[in-house]
């Protein structure tokens, strides 16, 4: 990559304290994020993939100082985002928006839907009232709503045409990066795909960068450039999108891939399948976090911690049996 | 798998009708004119998106649509040639549990919070066989076994919330099937798993059906699960079944138009659209139960959608095998 990222993330961590005894101390934390590094170029999107627990929500809402990173920096567009004070992240806000899973809870329910996507416009004073209503018709025509839904309330609206209501909120304030956290996970295929195909068209026309957080490997397939897979606060895999999908070189993420259902009964296939549940993550397992459901452990894996190590192509993994 | 195509069937539906009573005017019905039947050891797989009905027909089953507003307006529900819609409440309930159990998406609201989970499973034993309390509890022990919890003598002990969400879906299933039903009805039980605990759930799923016989009916909308585990699948959207027919014939040749759109829509891994080419998007969105346009439901959003579709409903009509569709363009000669 030879323009500067429009993000880059630098050994990310966020530990959650658990608070226990009379005086609340943290008695132990949990290890959401645990030292965590990627870029993201200007037009690209990244996806973030692994199971509930893994921390991958986490990273998004860390960066975007949602939560507040225990270390790690963030850095936006050339500029350190991590040591900013409130009103300095708030202007950065701008060129650094988000997209909900669930767009029933992030919309509020007493807005109109015009008033919704006019609001950041309004925060941060830009235009006069007459020209914010001409960028807020042009949104939800170029989301694919009609003008006349301005004066309608959420509820008035299908989950779909929600998170399109979303998408026209977060495009407001032209920003650089979206962070989608989950965005087409609560929809139905028919309207999922509609979604996704305007999320790709925006990206080309707007040249915007995604970190889209997915469980769902399909999709992320589908709309990623490259993609980060994580188990228990680590990335463990990331690669180019075609690299990680056809010669994938962690065990995790054979074990997710191999997971999916089959696109075809014919292909059905007797897999190998993880045995037991994702440990707990303010215990993780010491040496590789993959350990205790690995089909190819050897006791090294138990003791040292792999290093993520990256071959030329940008095939990293972290895995001492296997290397990029 | 190990059933007879000559055996009759465990479970008829015909023509079931499921409707809501409405503040005035007509019931709204939300399940319409829905048959189909299911053998010994045979997997169904029902497929739809929100709202298309698909977990009503499973509660209209087990007769458990809410009071007082929902009711089966017409039709039958044979399981063994008794008619379900027909017998009293205590009658249905020796039926539920025992001949046919279920199980729900989100195992931890299905669960009792304060329980142990020994004892939900025993007390099904007791409510329908004469047991005493502990063979209950070594039935509940044999059955935790059987579904591969691991430790299953401390688990016994356990409350749910001790467990993960894949350990209490087992839970569930081992609570469905200690009265070896002959129907289990399997409502999205995947849906809220992880990819890696969902292939070990429906592996789980698949070998209890080949020890026991049972007959499964896998409610989804997720195409992937379908593909997995069906031997026979049914489609509905907004209430009528759409498409019938065995795995194959579906996945070689969908023939309704909601088939093939829905089939195009989802992006899987390896797809064939090609990296970030558009998918394919089915407009508009479901209509809802009170404005289903008359003729063909799928009318409005239909690519192929002609005259005759938004006045007469299409029947479900054969196009060879075991395959049927209701479309007027794709599967008639209109």
């Amino acid at each position: 990559m030879t323009e500067t990222p429009v993000l880059q993330v630098d050994g990310l961590v966020k530990h959650y304290p658990v608070r226990g005894g009379l005086f609340g101390r943290a008695v132990a934390h949990v290890r959401a994020v645990d030292g965590i590094s990627f870029a993201i170029a200007p037009g690209e999107t990244l996806g973030l993939v692994g199971e509930s627990g893994c921390g991958k929500s986490t990273v998004g809402k860390a960066i975007l100082r949602l939560v507040e990173p225990t270390a790690g920096r963030v850095t936006l567009e050339g500029e350190d985002i991590t040591a900013l004070g409130r009103a300095a992240m708030i202007a950065k806000r701008r060129r650094m928006q988000v997209i909900f899973q669930d767009p029933y809870s992030s919309l509020n329910p007493r807005m109109t839907a015009g008033d919704i996507v006019q609001e950041p416009l309004v925060n941060f004073g830009i235009g006069t009232r007459a020209e914010q209503r001409e960028r807020v018709d042009a949104l939800f025509a170029r989301v694919g709503l009609r003008p006349d839904q301005r004066r309608n309330y959420p509820h008035e609206f299908s989950g779909g045409q929600r998170q399109r209501l979303g998408i026209a909120r977060a495009l407001a304030l032209g920003p650089s990066i979206i962070i989608g956290d989950e965005p087409v996970s609560a929809l139905d295929v028919s309207v999922q795909a509609q979604v996704i195909n305007l999320m790709v068209d925006l990206q080309e026309e707007l040249k915007l960068s995604y970190l889209f957080v997915a469980h769902d490997l399909g999709v992320v397939e589908h709309i990623s450039h490259r993609v980060a897979v994580m188990y228990l606060g680590k990335i463990v895999e990331i690669a180019p999108r075609a690299a990680l999908f056809e010669t994938p070189l962690h065990p995790y993420t054979e074990a997710l891939l191999a997971a999916v259902p089959v696109a075809h009964p014919r292909l059905r296939r007797k897999r190998i399948v993880l045995k037991g549940d994702v440990p707990s993550p303010i215990n993780p397992p010491p040496g590789c976090r993959f350990h205790t459901r690995c089909p190819i452990a050897v006791p090294l894996c138990r003791e040292v911690e792999p290093p993520l190590i990256a071959n030329a192509a940008g095939h990293a993994v972290a895995c001492h049996l296997r290397s990029a | 798998m190990a059933f007879d195509a000559a055996e009759a069937p465990v479970l008829v539906v015909d023509g079931l009708r499921t409707e809501f009573a409405t503040g005035e005017g007509p019931p709204s019905v939300a399940v319409h004119d829905l048959s189909f039947t299911v053998r010994r050891g045979e997997t169904l797989c029902i497929v739809g998106e929100s709202g298309c009905g698909k977990s009503l027909t499973a509660l209209s089953i087990l007769r458990l649509l809410p009071r007082p507003y929902g009711r089966i307006g017409a039709g039958r529900v044979l399981l063994d040639g008794q008619d379900l819609a027909q017998i009293s409440d205590a009658e249905m309930r020796a039926v539920r549990g025992r001949a046919i159990s279920m199980i729900f998406q989100e195992p931890m609201s299905s669960l009792n919070p304060v329980l142990t989970i020994g004892r939900q499973i025993a007390e099904t034993v007791m409510v329908h066989e004469q047991l005493d309390w502990s063979a209950c509890m070594g039935r509940a022990l044999e059955m935790l076994r059987q579904v591969r919890i691991p430790e299953p003598e401390r688990r016994l002990q356990e409350y749910p919330h001790q467990l993960s969400g894949g350990m209490r879906q087992r839970v569930m299933i081992a609570m469905a099937l200690v009265c070896r039903p002959r129907v289990l009805l399997a409502d999205e039980p995947t849906t809220a798993l992880d990819v890696t605990i969902q292939a070990q759930i429906l592996d789980l799923v698949r070998d209890l059906q080949q020890e026991t016989g049972t007959a499964v009916i896998l409610i989804t909308h997720d195409l992937g699960v379908v593909a997995e585990m069906a031997e026979r699948v049914l489609v509905m959207y907004a209430g009528n079944k759409v498409e019938e027919g065995s795995v194959t014939e579906i996945f070689d040749a969908p023939t309704h138009p909601y088939t093939r759109g829905l089939m195009a829509a989802m992006p899987h891994l390896g797809g064939g659209q090609g990296h970030r080419g558009r998918l394919n998007e089915i407009p508009g969105v479901v209509p809802a139960l009170h404005a289903r346009p008359p003729g063909c439901s799928f009318a409005p959003r239909c690519p192929l959608v002609l005259d005759k579709c938004r006045v007469e409903a299409p029947p479900l009509l054969g196009v060879g095998g075991t395959h049927a569709a209701a479309c007027w363009v794709t599967a008639g000669n209109a």
